[in-house]
């Protein structure tokens, strides 16, 4: 694997499933491709290539513990892209517009993480 | 969240790449003299042997703050320079930190390509919850920085010869 670009993190973010694979290992680290399977409406084959893309963009790192293969979500990468982003425009309007947003759309936001 | 899910999320993994020698980043994260240029800035010591002490000490404006003058102690379990190495860590902030206990952490170093190493920080939290939030929370959030920002104040450091401001 080459070393993490913007390019190649922007371009994992860009999928929704993608962003959905992210999503569930921010509420459960480190998880096996079954139990990510689990949750998704798609091959076990169109999961792997989707962690693979996340994989080779730094945004998770596998371990083994046994026979099993987790993922655990590196959020390094977006670390930095918030560093070399949103620091350097304005990151304090963004923050307040994010805060509003989060405020207005909290409650519906919710519900539809735990219905996901 | 179920209490299944917070057990299973015990393990966090940090992963960066940085543009410097092995031993830059070996040193960076062992010796005082490095430590106290990024992060915290308090100054590291390193017995760096299996069984060896190890002891991270408070800034003075930290213990200004009413900070212990040790605010993380542990163990060297093993030491591999500049590749590997796995220690214990727990914090000595207050009573609630200290009972949390020791915690495993490990560091490993491995050239990558062109010039890169990467820096994978595997922190094992199990039964810490509270250092748990503390070292995955943002700069911003609660004053505190986790990993992932002082690994890229340090790949800052090592790249540029200057912290991220």
């Amino acid at each position: 694997m080459q070393c993490v670009n913007d390019d190649a993190v922007f371009k994992a973010l860009a999928d929704p499933t993608r962003r959905f694979l992210l999503d569930l290992l921010f509420a459960q680290n480190g998880q096996s491709l079954t139990a990510l399977e689990s949750e998704l409406k798609m091959t076990r084959f169109g999961v792997m290539k989707h962690l693979r893309v996340l994989e080779n963009a730094g945004l998770i790192v596998t371990r083994w513990s046994g026979r099993e293969k987790l993922h655990f979500l590196n959020p390094v990468p977006i670390r930095l892209i918030h560093d070399r982003w949103i620091d350097k425009f304005t990151e304090q309007q963004v923050s307040a517009l994010t805060d509003l947003k989060m405020q207005l759309e909290g409650d519906a936001c919710r519900k539809s993480r735990k219905r996901a | 969240m179920s209490e299944e899910s917070k057990t299973r999320m015990t393990t966090q993994v940090y992963e960066i790449y940085i543009r410097a020698k092995p031993q830059a980043i070996w040193d960076a994260i062992t010796k005082p003299e490095w430590t106290t240029r990024y992060g915290y800035q308090g100054p590291v010591q390193y017995d760096l042997r299996a069984g060896g002490k190890f002891r991270a000490l408070a800034t003075p404006p930290l213990i200004a703050m009413g900070m212990p003058e040790v605010v993380v102690d542990g163990e060297v379990i093993e030491s591999e320079p500049p590749k590997r190495l796995v220690q214990t860590y727990r914090f000595l902030f207050n009573d609630q930190m200290k009972a949390e206990g020791f915690t495993r952490l490990t560091f490993e170093i491995e050239q990558a390509a062109s010039g890169f190493c990467r820096l994978t920080v595997t922190h094992e939290l199990e039964g810490a919850p509270t250092m748990a939030f503390m070292v995955a929370s943002k700069f911003s959030e609660t004053g505190t920085g986790g990993w992932s920002w002082i690994l890229s104040d340090l790949k800052s450091l090592l790249e540029t010869g200057n912290r991220m401001e």
